[in-house]
């Protein structure tokens, strides 16, 4: 393992790694635009130069592989005049339109001038003019006045999703990034382009013009898409509600997490948020008056709720869970059936279509819990519970979520079951054809509006926290299930999901020794699950074009 | 006068075919290269003292020693012949008359670094030179020469001068965009399609057969202490007779020029670029300069590729580095930051300079830009225009000056 110096302090890195990396872990900051730790090297911004003792100029550090006794300067008069003059270079023919820009706040040819440029610009002459505001496919745009040539969303395209739509054409100052003939940046993981170019040449269509990114507040979370349960960040503008029309969710970026998505996410997870702020959203109890449902109180609805289970014998009830549940949600659930002696319980019903897994990281399973449904003992018979209620045995359901409904040959039949049953509740976030059949309504909130984990499919747990304050009456799953549990005399000492999750902890197996804190940002393994590494990108694995 | 090498048989006529070369000793080297170790044939070239004649004079025998000894896979050479340097035409002159003799010199270089395969990548532009190249190509398939061990692969390029450099060549032959490599690597290490490669220029290969038939010592004496044999000079602009001479590698310019015909239209010299468009202009009063590396280098300017322009005293200087400042800006490939802003920016300043508005702190703006970007790209593009950017307006600040507004 070579030793070396940076700026006077010493280190010991592994063998191969280069030298922002090893000042990285100094804490020292090697500025630079075309490197990215995932990608090839292409050497191309010139901006990573740091001074190597017993060389004769600056060295991109980017290339410069860690060696024993290496003495690296970072700070020298010459870089820093380097790296002014990189600057200068990087801006000349950059339209510098900042105020209208949707990158301004975390564009780094703004973050760099400030630390490393502040020269008096100099260039009089005419600026080179290129295309700007080019869609190049359902969600990226493309300005090419604004990029820097770094390359980074063309090797993106090349040696992660290995699909390569995106080539750099013409030379010199008319150099700019395009589309080859006939090709659409439309693979699954295009947003991700958005998120590594450093200035504002690609930005999100959907985030475009939305909101100033200064006025978004940062949620950690995991993303609901699917059962892969990607690390992202929920961006939500709450101090400007009027600039996206009342739209919380601005958009969601990847969380760099190297066990389970490294620093990506897939198209169907990043732009998945849309119901959060739809009109759909259901924000009040609600309760059948003959044929109308109309809002009552959350109140109201419980005790509803508590008295029809209170009502029934266990045989007669049953409940359809949902792998969109969180595991605290699930637990609280299973308290319920274990209060009432229910063992009608699944989580699995018919679903509309079919999905696939993608070649990387979506999963047919588009549910982020269904590992932990598995877990928690929620995986019971939901044809056996749907053919009682066909047969009029079932006097009360509870469904979770799912529009028993929707695109279904059978939804005649399957609404002449539930028709059947004397008390039907529905909790879900957005109103579904499931939920106008029901007799009482209890609103959930969304996964941005709450605190939770899910269980991925490798047997992940990880934690989501909530961003925004959820809409009206809705509320988390485990805080609706309390209300009814105490309202049916059996009150369960738990306030908040933390401690739903700690009495998992200690009651189900597979959860034990697991707790908010030991999960962290980055999720743990639940029992005997092995663990788990990020999967190769199709471009990076064997028989992948070779690219570099 | 020096002795005649690499020119010896360009006024035979027929000089281009298989028959007319073989009559004159051609193949003879080859076929005494063919009972020599590769070491022994590296040895020689070694001891030669043949530096790379394409421009940027790295000792060949050296070069070749670079193929790793325990590789292997495939071991490639590629002919660099995308003769593209502002004012250089010498290989073109080989391509068309002794195209056998590159062919030999391949062959012999093959043997010496295991090689199987060489590509020659012959500039877009060159139409009659890749026609003359390819026939003889196919001359020496059908007599035996090529195909028993060693093939040549001719390939055009599409009109990019980066192209000549010798990594965006790879690139380009590769079938990618002609964009220069980051190195480390080299080539030969990892070059074409990421195999040890070596990279010559075709003016270098030529010397090869005189050098193993005749011995390195002779070809050593032909040149300077450090430089052995002859090279091929293109001189074109003000003089009487322009045209490719051979001569000694350490001949002063102005003894250049003389053979040259002398200065033409005013009859008066104003200066000369010695070593390509890439190399420092020199004024008349430095013209008593020997034209090999030290001797150059030493005045300020480099011998690149021998292409020696020269300007009377009507040429305007700034409007010769506005076309070559366009050149610059045309051809930069845009991989790099500096170049690929900063050849447009200054090409915008001279072309506002000669068509009357400039300022004079443009000039200096042109020269702490071209400063500024000089030695931090990964090709040597970028430095080969800063030789004229900065030395055009030194020298001749007063021209610049003269045009300049404010």
């Amino acid at each position: 393992m070579p030793k070396l110096t940076i700026d006077g302090k010493e280190i010991e890195v592994e063998a191969g790694t280069n030298l922002i990396e090893a000042a990285q872990r100094l804490g020292i900051d090697v500025p630079h635009y075309c490197y990215h730790p995932s990608l090839s090297i292409a050497g191309q911004c010139r901006l990573c130069m740091v001074d190597i003792e017993k060389t004769p100029r600056p060295t991109i550090a980017c290339n410069t592989l860690a060696a024993d006794g290496m003495v690296v300067h970072t700070q020298t008069d010459r870089v820093k005049e380097t790296r002014r003059s990189m600057m200068e270079f990087h801006l000349i023919n950059h339209p510098l339109d900042c105020p209208v820009c949707d990158q301004a706040g975390e564009c780094w040819l703004q973050i760099y001038y400030m630390q490393h440029g502040l020269y008096e610009p100099r260039m009089t002459d005419e600026k080179v003019h290129k295309p700007k505001a080019v869609p190049l496919g359902p969600h990226v745009m493309l300005d090419a006045e604004r990029c820097i040539l770094c390359s980074r969303c063309v090797r993106f395209c090349d040696e992660v999703t290995g699909t390569g739509e995106l080539g750099i054409f013409n030379r010199g100052d008319h150099s700019e990034i395009g589309l080859f003939p006939g090709q659409d940046l439309e693979n699954n993981y295009s947003g991700n382009v958005v998120d590594i170019c450093p200035v504002g040449a690609l930005t999100d269509r959907d985030f475009r013009f939305q909101v100033r990114v200064w006025y978004l507040d940062t949620t950690k979370s995991i993303c609901p898409g699917c059962a892969r349960g990607c690390n992202i960040d929920v961006h939500v503008n709450r101090k400007r509600p009027h600039h996206a029309a009342g739209r919380r969710v601005a958009r969601l970026k990847p969380r760099f997490n190297d066990a389970v998505n490294a620093w990506w996410m897939c198209d169907v997870g990043r732009y998945g948020f849309a119901f959060v702020d739809d009109p759909s959203r259901v924000t009040s109890a609600q309760r059948r008056d003959g044929t109308q449902l109309t809002d009552t109180s959350l109140d109201e609805a419980v005790a509803a709720v508590a008295d029809a289970l209170r009502r029934y014998a266990p045989d007669e009830m049953a409940i359809l869970a949902s792998p969109d549940q969180s595991n605290e949600d699930l637990f609280a659930l299973k308290r319920l059936c274990e209060q009432r002696g229910i063992r009608n319980v699944a989580f699995r019903v018919p679903q509309a279509g079919t999905a696939a897994d993608d070649d990387f990281l979506l999963r047919a399973d588009r549910h982020p819990n269904t590992r932990g449904a598995e877990l928690i003992g929620l995986d019971g018979d939901a044809a056996g519970i749907l053919a009682a209620a066909r047969g009029g045995r079932l006097k009360f359901l509870w469904i979770f979520d799912h529009d028993l409904l929707a695109g279904d040959a059978r939804a005649a039949e399957m609404r002449q079951a539930l028709e059947r049953v004397e008390m039907l509740v529905w909790s879900g976030t957005n109103a579904n054809a499931t939920l106008a059949l029901a007799h009482r309504v209890l609103p959930l909130a969304a996964w941005v509006e709450r605190d939770g984990t899910f269980t991925n499919f490798q047997g992940r747990v990880q934690r989501f926290r909530a961003a925004v304050e959820p809409l009206g009456e809705a509320r988390a799953g485990w805080d609706v299930i309390g209300r009814v549990l105490s309202a049916s005399g059996t009150p369960f000492p738990a306030a908040r999901a933390e401690h739903w999750f700690r009495e998992l902890a200690k009651t189900v197996p597979d959860f034990a020794g697991l707790s908010y804190q030991g999960i962290g940002d980055v999720g743990a393994m639940v029992v005997g699950a092995a663990p788990t590494t990020a999967p190769t990108p199709p471009g990076k694995r064997a028989g992948a074009k070779v690219t570099a | 006068m020096a002795e005649i090498v690499l020119m010896r048989n360009f006024e035979r006529p027929g000089s281009h075919t298989l028959a007319v070369y073989r009559e004159h000793g051609g193949y003879a080297a080859w076929e005494k290269a063919r009972q020599m170790e590769p070491a022994a044939l590296v040895e020689e070239v070694k001891q030669s003292n043949l530096r790379g004649l394409g421009g940027a004079g790295f000792p060949t025998g050296a070069k070749w020693s670079f193929i790793p000894k325990n590789h292997t896979g495939p071991v490639y050479l590629v002919v660099n012949a995308d003769e593209g340097e502002p004012g250089t035409f010498k290989d073109r002159y080989l391509l068309e008359k002794d195209p056998h003799a590159l062919i030999e010199g391949m062959l012999i270089a093959a043997r010496a670094i295991r090689s199987a395969l060489g590509f020659v990548y012959v500039r877009g532009e060159y139409v009659q030179p890749w026609r003359r190249f390819s026939a003889a190509v196919k001359e020496a398939y059908d007599a035996g020469l090529l195909g028993q061990g060693f093939d040549i692969v001719v390939h055009r390029g599409a009109g990019a001068y980066i192209c000549g450099e010798e990594t965006g060549l790879l690139s380009s032959l590769e079938g990618k965009k002609g964009w220069p490599k980051i190195k480390p690597p080299f080539p030969a290490i990892k070059g074409a399609f990421s195999q040890p490669t070596i990279v010559n220029n075709v003016e270098t290969l030529c010397c090869v057969p005189p050098i193993v038939s005749r011995g390195a010592a002779w070809f050593a004496g032909l040149g300077s202490k450090t430089q052995g044999g002859t090279r091929m000079y293109s001189v074109s602009g003000r003089v009487q007779k322009p045209g490719v001479y051979e001569t000694s590698v350490s001949v002063t310019l102005r003894r250049l020029i003389e053979l040259a015909g002398g200065v033409s239209h005013s009859g008066r010299l104003k200066a000369v670029v010695p070593g390509g468009g890439s190399a420092p202009i020199l004024t008349a009063d430095e013209i008593d300069v020997a034209m090999d590396v030290d001797g150059l280098r030493n005045a300020g300017s480099m011998i690149g590729s021998a292409g020696v322009i020269v300007f009377d005293e009507t040429a305007s200087i700034p409007e010769a580095l506005m076309v070559l400042a366009r050149f610059y800006a045309h051809e930069s490939c845009g991989q790099c930051t500096p170049c690929r802003e900063s050849t447009g920016w200054i090409y915008k300043m001279v072309h506002r300079i000669v068509e009357g508005h400039g300022r004079k702190d443009d000039l200096d703006t042109i020269i702490d830009v071209a400063k500024r970007g000089a030695g931090t790209t990964i090709c040597a593009f970028y430095d080969g225009a800063v030789g004229p950017y900065i030395s055009y307006i030194q020298k001749f600040r007063h021209e610049f000056e003269l045009l300049c507004r404010s």
